[in-house]
């Protein structure tokens, strides 16, 4: 199977956005970096606005991930609620 | 008592880079100049465009103007990537503000049947003509030579693409986000007669081959026109019939123009100094405003009154000549 | 009227989408001259989906704050002198042919990116590419002004895009971007959005970045980091045109196969100077090339080629070649640079005992064998005073520009060497790859500016290497080039460590 991934620079903000994804990813590896998170989890990964929001204590746009962001790997669906990562195999 | 904070001081090899240094000489430059200056390559291409094996891949033929240095084309805004988009986020920002407030009031309600349908067939259709505007200005961006002229091209081809976005919303807005508006409005480009001048104009720009005529065509000639008629003569229609808040939504816009103008009038000006191009380029600008004029005729006349469009030729005619164009 | 709520996918649809019009006056055909003669076929350009929906204000906002961030530790960098905290001068070098060699690509980038963004017939990849061509411009610029503190105290960095046009190594990087360039749109999307933005981009980005991470200059590795969100757009950006034209027409299949061969032995061939700056000039080492090939593209690349196997599509040719030759390349690209030290605009050096230990270790099947004992020779006439520089000038390839330094992955004692004849002219190529490209389309590729071949018509000055070298160049001779080992930069790097 192939795995996708999602690597975010290691800063504050990062940190509740990767205790998120962990939540509701709870087969994902995460791998500390130099300045990076990288997590990695088998065909899916999600990262949800709600879960986002519960953990940070504000209103957060799925959008803002670009901040953050570094590099990602696997078909990217964006809407809304969630920004998720797929490979069809 | 003042603190005094000792950084070791290393003398310098170099100020700056050597093709800066040979400009400006052997001083500190700025972040604009390091950005802007010499940065497109100029010489030993590998091979010749599948698609256009006449040119080079950078070739300053590609339009008839000839310039000595096509670095002469700095932006007095000195915009890099940098300092645009703070530029640009800060003005998102008041914006982003203004487009809030207007929702949060439901300030749409309170404007009368009238204003309501005029903003959609008169100022909702233009964000087909900024939609043409931004590929006219990635047009100029691709086939344009020099740093200088070509990052402020693509600085102002995805203005247009969020000026055409705006549009866009205060059409949502206006019909409660179904959509209606930009469908109606997008009917009365394709098929009324007040709107068929300007879409036969705006398809022409794009077929037109020399970018630098088209930079005349679009980013002043037909610019200048629009912007007078729609964000001038017909904001103050609007504010005379009860429709001032829509100004709200469209300041962006205005205040963009008047930024953008320093720099497309600095462009000119520059261009002119030599005899040559003056022709040239006089000679394009009344072409274009020719064109511009038949176009933009009947919906001047519908959406405000015979006089309108005159008024925006003598702004335009103004611009030309303090730009230093013959008449 | 309570207005009805617009999820992020139509929101974008409505402001985007419906831009554009079917002409009346014009012959659309006319704006849109250049979508047909690639033989691509696009039956409906509205199936196009645009993964990140970013609106302009959008942009602006996310951007600026990056900026902002980003040129906080510019300032605090060079107010500072973090040049002082790097690991070693010997690194600065990296930073050089990270200026004069991969910048300028991005700067092509920009431009390649505007053309399509203006170009292809559907608004949203229109503007998916146009956003990507500003990105381009904003890395660019911001790696000018990340090495501008750098260029202010090393030499090599001063001249950086008169070199790239000129100078003999940088042909490589500057031909494979003009390739990429004079192709049609959709070429071009296939081999830079896809094969290089998305198929080899960490076989970039980690050696320079972390490359800089590991070695203490903070600049580049903010750079680095700032860029690499931009880059996540530019991934999907390419995975989508892949999907998109595989999807439109299953006439597009082989020619998006041809591409991706192509464009994957061009991109791996131009990764050859970055293999070599990853096992040779990182003091602090990240990961040896090797690893970083395994990791990035036989796990990662092999990822995504059986997602796209659903399609007809495969492994790229020649995977099996490169499989090999991750365990050479760098050693023949540092050997090279070495023996032509003088004539790089860049330092070079024999690696220490240490670093010698560490190239053993990392490529058990091979340094030692064939690599170890050159340096070990090296060394010896380096201490007699006698410190090699070649007298000649290397054949080029002609399709990679790389001089002819790889040899038969069955025998490395063996040049690669493979020919085409051509009209009235012989061709070389370093590779079956390389003469591949060239046969299927000789027409462009012997229009080639190849700098050996123009030093010797007498277009780059003269008469001698001297000469070429500083006045065509415009190196720095004492400078720029030859041995770290005395240089300029070595002696001010041991007095400000003096000073600092």
């Amino acid at each position: 199977m192939s795995k996708v991934y999602i690597a975010l620079q290691d800063n504050d903000l990062s940190r509740y956005i990767v205790e998120a994804i962990e939540d509701d990813n709870p087969d994902a590896t995460v791998i500390h970096m130099p300045a990076m998170i990288r997590i990695e989890n088998e065909g899916h990964l999600v990262v949800k606005r709600e879960t986002v929001e519960e953990k940070l204590g504000r209103d957060w746009d799925v959008q803002e991930l670009h901040l953050n962001l570094i590099t990602l790997g696997g078909h990217v669906d964006e809407d809304d609620d969630q920004l998720s990562l797929t490979w069809n195999t | 008592m003042t603190i005094e904070i000792k950084t070791a001081t290393l003398e310098p090899v170099r100020n700056t880079f050597a093709h800066i240094e040979r400009r400006f000489g052997d001083k500190p430059a700025t972040r604009y100049q390091e950005a802007t200056y010499d940065v497109q390559s100029e010489t030993n291409f590998h091979y010749k465009p599948l698609w256009q094996p006449e040119f080079e891949l950078n070739d300053s033929r590609r339009t008839a103007v000839i310039m000595e240095d096509w670095y002469a084309f700095k932006d007095p805004r000195q915009f890099y990537y940098g300092t645009y988009v703070q530029q640009r986020a800060r003005m998102q920002e008041v914006a982003e503000n203004s487009y809030a407030f207007f929702e949060k009031r439901n300030l749409a309600a309170s404007l009368g049947e009238d204003v309501r349908e005029k903003v959609i067939r008169y100022l909702i259709p233009l964000r087909h003509v900024e939609h043409t505007a931004n590929l006219n200005n990635l047009y100029g961006t691709a086939n344009g030579y020099g740093t200088a002229m070509t990052q402020a091209l693509l600085f102002d081809g995805m203005d247009r693409l969020g000026n055409a976005q705006y549009l866009s919303r205060i059409g949502l807005i206006l019909d409660g986000n179904t959509g209606d508006s930009l469908s109606e409005a997008k009917a009365c480009w394709m098929s009324d007669p007040v709107w068929q001048g300007v879409r036969a104009l705006c398809e022409e720009t794009l077929v037109t081959k020399d970018w630098f005529e088209l930079f005349v065509a679009q980013d002043v000639v037909i610019d200048t026109l629009v912007y007078d008629l729609f964000f001038n003569q017909f904001d103050q229609w609007l504010v005379a019939h009860g429709g001032q808040d829509i100004a709200m939504l469209t300041e962006f816009m205005q205040e963009w123009s008047k930024e953008v103008t320093r720099w497309s009038d600095s462009v000119l000006k520059t261009a002119v100094a030599s005899e040559a191009n003056k022709v040239l380029i006089s000679g394009w600008a009344d072409k274009w405003r020719g064109k511009a004029a038949e176009a933009l005729s009947p919906v001047a006349k519908e959406m405000l009154n015979g006089e309108a469009l005159e008024q925006a030729l003598s702004v335009l005619d103004k611009r030309l000549k303090k730009a230093g164009l013959e008449q | 009227m309570a207005a009805k709520k617009l999820n992020l996918k139509d929101k974008y649809r409505l402001l985007t989408r419906d831009l554009d019009w079917e002409f009346s006056y014009q012959d659309r055909k006319e704006a849109f001259p250049y979508e047909e003669f690639e033989g691509i076929k696009i039956t409906d350009w509205s199936k196009w989906e645009d993964p990140f929906r970013l609106t302009m204000d959008s942009y602006w906002k996310y951007q600026a704050e990056k900026e902002k961030k980003l040129y906080a530790i510019f300032d605090a960098f060079s107010q500072n002198n973090g040049h002082l905290n790097v690991t070693d001068p010997r690194y600065i070098n990296a930073l050089k042919i990270f200026l004069t060699g991969v910048s300028p690509l991005e700067y092509q980038a920009f431009q390649g990116f505007a053309h399509t963004g203006r170009q292809f017939g559907g608004v949203g990849a229109r503007v998916a590419c146009q956003m990507q061509s500003i990105d381009e411009l904003r890395h660019v610029q911001t790696q000018i002004h990340a090495m501008s503190h750098y260029n202010k105290f090393f030499d090599g960095l001063q001249e950086w895009p008169h070199m790239h046009d000129r100078v003999w190594y940088l042909s490589v990087p500057k031909s494979f971007f003009n390739d990429a360039r004079s192709a049609g749109p959709f070429e071009f999307m296939v081999a830079i959005g896809f094969s290089f933005e998305y198929v080899l981009t960490n076989l970039l980005f980690v050696p320079f970045m972390s490359g800089a991470a590991h070695n203490g200059d903070m600049a580049t590795v903010t750079f680095g980091f700032s860029a690499q969100s931009d880059e996540a757009r530019h991934m999907t950006l390419g995975l989508e045109v892949i999907k998109f034209l595989l999807e439109q027409h299953e006439d597009n299949v082989p020619i998006v196969q041809k591409w991706i061969d192509k464009w994957f032995w061009r991109g791996t061939r131009l990764l050859t100077i970055v293999a070599m700056m990853m096992d040779y000039m990182l003091p602090n080492k990240v990961m040896s090339w090797k690893e970083a090939w395994e990791v990035y593209f036989e796990e990662a690349g092999g990822a995504l080629f059986k997602d796209l196997a659903r399609y007809g599509i495969r492994m790229p040719k020649y995977a099996d070649i490169i499989e090999k030759e991750k365990e050479h390349i760098s050693h023949q690209a540092w050997w090279t640079f070495y023996t032509h030290g003088h004539a790089a605009g860049f330092h070079t050096w024999i690696p220490t005992d240490q670093e010698l230990d560490w190239l053993s270790e990392k490529y058990p099947d091979t340094f030692d064998k064939y690599y170890r004992p050159r340096w070990e020779l090296a060394k010896e006439m380096e201490a007699k005073g006698e410190r090699f520089y070649t007298k000649a000038l290397p054949q080029l390839c002609t399709t990679c520009q790389i001089p002819m330094l790889f040899t038969e992955m069955d025998d490395p004692t063996l040049t690669a060497y493979r020919s085409s004849d051509y009209q009235d002219n012989k061709y070389h190529f370093c590779s079956d790859g390389c003469k591949d490209i060239f046969d299927d389309e000789p027409e462009k590729y012997i229009q080639s500016w190849l700098p050996v071949h123009q030093i010797f018509q007498g277009n780059c000055g003269g008469p001698g290497v001297e000469e070429i070298l500083s006045e065509y160049y415009r190196m720095n001779l004492g400078a720029d080039n030859m041995d770290m080992k005395d240089s300029p930069d070595e002696k001010r790097w041991n007095a400000w460590k003096g000073v600092a």
